[in-house]
């Protein structure tokens, strides 16, 4: 048996200036894990986009089974076998398993649930999972919903499974569920595809990788030749250092100490439920869970943007005591309170996308100065200095910063806040979505914070870096503190057993 | 139906035949605009929507030739229709000032016409019934200050009911024009109804100490105009309120993590974009009519949005679309007469100019890619 499934040649695809591949060729084979792997903007995505039919390549062909084949859509990826499961789930929460399995497909006007459900039953046993037909996706953990998408994908004939990031989302334990589906996969003949960042997953699962840099294939190995540092650097294009520099912490006094802390959601159902902590000057405390168990509600009702329901935020300075609970941002400006605020949504919260540097340096503290007009000197000054300290790529500070990189807009952001000189800072996933270069710089000004005597909060996903980075990881688990653990002591199993204990 | 599937079947068969095809035309975004290309693609629309007119003024019998000369003539040509120009151009800058605060926070005022009326109202009733017991300057000044609090309530409503209940402003201040304009309908045709106009269901005229001075042959509202330029302009680009409109605009969330009041900016802005539509209101009723009626605004309101999108909310540039919009309204009214060409067609023509100004932004943000002829033939 021919064991080539797909393969791709000369591939190029440009949008407007930026070259987001160029002469790249792959061939995907049958039996075979691929690791994709490459920085942020090094065309991973963009190149998986082709195959799944999202986008048209400018020059280059595709063959499937050695014929040429156009995919202009993804129906057309649909009918040649290739399915793609993107990061963001595109599933209907009100339907079920089975009804969101189906949507698109074309049938009966009537479903045959019995004969329908039994299907998805075959195909989830075959690969060693469970998975009900007839639960509803509102219901779903995210793990759940990622085993609907690939289902989804398997139900409709797929030779070939392209994964983008798969394991963002999941738990240790999830991943390796996840990673037992996929080497049945690869048992009965698939070929699959899974694009990533965690280095350590690439050489756990993969038979072969294959390295992006700036569109270009700059690299190609068998994993078992393979190691994180020789990966790291085909990526990078030159040596790094992979350590995050920890000191001996010097730990002073506690500057957020929060009783009872209690938030609703939208729904009603609580939030955040009894969290208590404190939180020291010098210290890292990492704050773990999976996604969506509070995390999000702890960061903001601290900076007074989340209402609450119960329990008190007191900040200390200098023995002085002040209760932020009540408090609108606004008024935690005025009152001198320098608490700094890196939220997840970066474009979306805490920069304003379509302004430039020097406009978004000055959005916290444009109203500290008097008068009616604003003041655009010092935010310049600001936007001057953090480009040159902190390697910024732009084109200038008056360039939208929309137009800059995730790992420059984060930059920009941590830099804006940590130049406010806070005594709190609140960072939450500071590196998602930035290049293993960009998140060693983040980590390094976190620790240099840190050295400074400032308390961060670090909101993480990545339990390794967690495990280095912080002082102590708290746990949240739907809302609930299932633990505080000295970080030094604490192992990735241990973590992820408080992050599922209900 | 039968021929169809062995004509396909045909096809099918043939060695060129490819079952999936790369799409004939696909869009490509442009992240670079270089120099000239925006000049370059507006003169091309401004040409291309003369040649598709000149089709339409062939049609009709006309020279097209003579037709867009006496365009120019008839809207340019002498200081008298020149200054009738500027006295349509005055109350589309004032309005499009306006609405571009409103959108620049991403609000959608399109009531800008109730907005108008609320003021132009407001400043009749002191015209009508407070002359004499006011000295002369002062009526305009309360004039103006009663159109600019109506107009300036009026846009607020909406941005009330916005931070409340987070209503849907497009709906409501599109609303909030037809009451506005029964209102006036009513006044019309009830109390405010000139009892010596011989039974016809008018406003009497505004007396002389309620009509706005005239400089260089034109009423002063063009000065208003400038001026108001100048302090939008400023006020968007250098104020902290400005600063926080742009804020609000593009991100409501970033707003309020910066510790913006978001609700307080939108009345605040709605106020402003709803007074200087009152401003509207005033030098109309003051200044071009000296009296009110139920179609003084003249739709303004609404064509007052287009030069606030084709400006790309650029205060200086409204300048110069809404002299631009006067030119092509001027000089297509005398067409009916000395061309014979129906004021259906006029319009048209007027139209075929804003769909080619407005398509070409198109060209400015995307490039087109067909279909490579190779790939055909493979």
């Amino acid at each position: 048996m021919n064991n080539s499934a797909v393969k791709m040649v000369n591939i190029s695809k440009s949008f407007g200036t930026v070259q987001a591949n160029k002469n790249v060729s792959l061939e995907f084979k049958r039996g075979e894990i691929l690791a994709l792997l490459g920085e942020n903007g090094s065309g991973k995505t963009t190149l998986m986009n082709m195959l799944s039919g999202i986008y048209y390549q400018d020059s280059g062909e595709v063959f499937v089974d050695g014929e040429e084949v156009v995919i202009s859509s993804p129906k057309d990826a649909f009918d040649l076998g290739i399915g793609m499961i993107h990061q963001h789930f595109k599933l209907v929460d009100v339907l079920t398993a089975a009804e969101n399995i189906i949507l698109g497909l074309k049938g009966s006007i009537t479903i045959n649930r019995k004969k329908l459900a039994a299907e998805i039953r075959e195909i989830s046993e075959k690969y060693g999972f469970a998975l009900d037909p007839n639960k509803k996706v509102y219901d779903m953990s995210v793990s759940e919903k990622q085993k609907i998408e690939i289902v989804k994908v398997l139900y409709r004939g797929a030779d070939m499974l392209i994964l983008d990031e798969p394991t963002a989302v999941l738990t240790p334990q999830e991943s390796d569920v996840l990673f037992e589906m996929l080497r049945k996969m690869k048992e009965s003949g698939k070929a699959v595809v899974i694009i990533t960042h965690k280095l350590q997953e690439v050489i756990s699962i993969s038979d072969r990788v294959a390295i992006l840099r700036k569109g270009e294939l700059v690299s190609e190995m068998d994993t078992s030749d393979a190691t994180i540092k020789s990966l790291t650097e085909a990526m990078v294009g030159r040596k790094v250092d992979l350590a995050i520099k920890r000191e001996e912490p010097h730990f002073g006094e506690e500057k957020l100490i929060v009783t009872n802390l209690t938030c609703l959601n939208v729904e009603g159902h609580k939030a955040l439920n009894d969290v208590s902590f404190s939180l020291r000057a010098g210290e890292i405390l990492g704050i773990a869970g999976i996604a969506g168990s509070g995390q999000k509600e702890l960061c903001e009702s601290i900076t007074g943007l989340y209402p609450i329901e119960n329990g008190s935020i007191i900040y200390r300075e200098n023995d002085i005591q002040s209760e932020l609970r009540g408090l609108t941002p606004a008024e935690i400006i005025k009152k001198g309170i320098s608490l700094a605020f890196v939220p997840e949504d970066r474009l979306g919260m805490g920069l304003v996308a379509g302004l430039d540097m020097v406009d978004n340096m000055m959005l916290k503290s444009y109203n500290l100065e008097k008068g009616m007009l604003v003041n655009r000197k010092r935010p310049k000054r600001v936007a001057e200095m953090l480009i040159k300290a902190l390697d910024i790529v732009t084109p200038g500070v008056s360039t939208p910063v929309r137009r800059l990189s995730g790992g420059n807009v984060q930059k920009v952001l941590l830099g804006r806040e940590i130049n406010s000189e806070p005594s709190v800072l609140v960072v939450a996933y500071p590196v998602r979505g930035l290049d293993i270069n960009s998140s060693y710089t983040i980590y390094n000004l976190l620790n240099e914070q840190r050295k400074k005597g400032v308390a961060v909060m670090y909101i993480g996903e990545d339990l390794d870096v967690l495990i280095e980075l912080c002082d102590r990881i708290m746990v949240l688990c739907d809302g609930v503190v299932s633990g505080i653990v000295d970080a030094t002591k604490a192992t990735k199993e241990q973590l992820g057993f408080f992050m599922t204990s209900d | 139906m039968e021929n169809e599937n062995i004509k396909s079947e045909l096809l099918k068969n043939h060695p060129d035949y490819k079952e999936h095809q790369e799409p004939w035309i696909r869009m490509v975004k442009v992240d670079n605009v270089r120099r000239g290309i925006p000049l370059l693609v507006r003169v091309s629309a401004l040409l291309g929507a003369m040649l598709t007119g000149a089709i339409i003024i062939l049609a009709m019998g006309s020279n097209p030739v003579l037709v867009y000369t006496a365009m120019i003539t008839e809207s340019l040509g002498s200081p008298s229709v020149l200054r009738e120009t500027i006295r349509i151009a005055i109350p589309l800058l004032i309005t499009g000032l306006g609405i571009a605060l409103a959108f620049k926070m991403r609000f959608w005022n399109i009531g800008a016409e109730g907005q108008i009326i609320a003021g132009g109202v407001a400043a009749s009733y002191f015209a009508l019934f407070w002359n004499g017991y006011l000295p002369y300057p002062m009526l305009l000044i309360v004039m103006f200050i009663a159109a600019v609090v109506a107009g300036g309530i009026w846009g607020m409503i909406p941005a009330i009911f916005k931070s409340k209940w987070n209503t849907n402003e497009t709906l409501f201040t599109l609303m909030l024009n037809y009451i506005a304009l029964e209102g006036l309908r009513y006044l019309q045709y009830g109390p405010w109804r000139d009892p010596r106009a011989f039974g016809f269901p008018i406003i009497s005229p505004f007396p002389a100490e309620a009509r706005l001075p005239t400089l260089f042959g034109v009423h002063i509202g063009w000065i208003i105009a400038l001026l108001l330029v100048v302090l939008v302009h400023i006020y968007m680009k250098k104020s902290k309120q400005g600063y926080e409109i742009s804020v609000v605009g593009e991100s409501v969330q970033t707003a309020r993590y910066a510790g913006i009041n978001v609700n307080l900016v939108y009345l605040r802005t709605m106020f402003i974009s709803g007074a200087i539509a009152g401003i509207t209101g005033y030098v109309t009723v003051a200044g071009a009519n000296g009296t009110i009626s139920e179609e003084f605004t003249g739709g303004v309101g609404f064509t007052a949005i287009t030069v606030a999108w084709l400006a790309k909310l650029n205060p200086v540039a409204m300048i110069v679309i809404s002299c631009f919009l006067a030119i092509l309204d001027k000089g297509s009214g005398p067409l009916v007469n000395s061309f014979g060409i129906p004021s259906s067609v006029a319009g048209i023509i007027t139209g075929l100019f804003l769909f080619f100004m407005l398509g070409s932004e198109f060209f400015l943000n995307y490039r087109l890619v067909f279909r490579k002829k190779e790939e055909i033939k493979n």
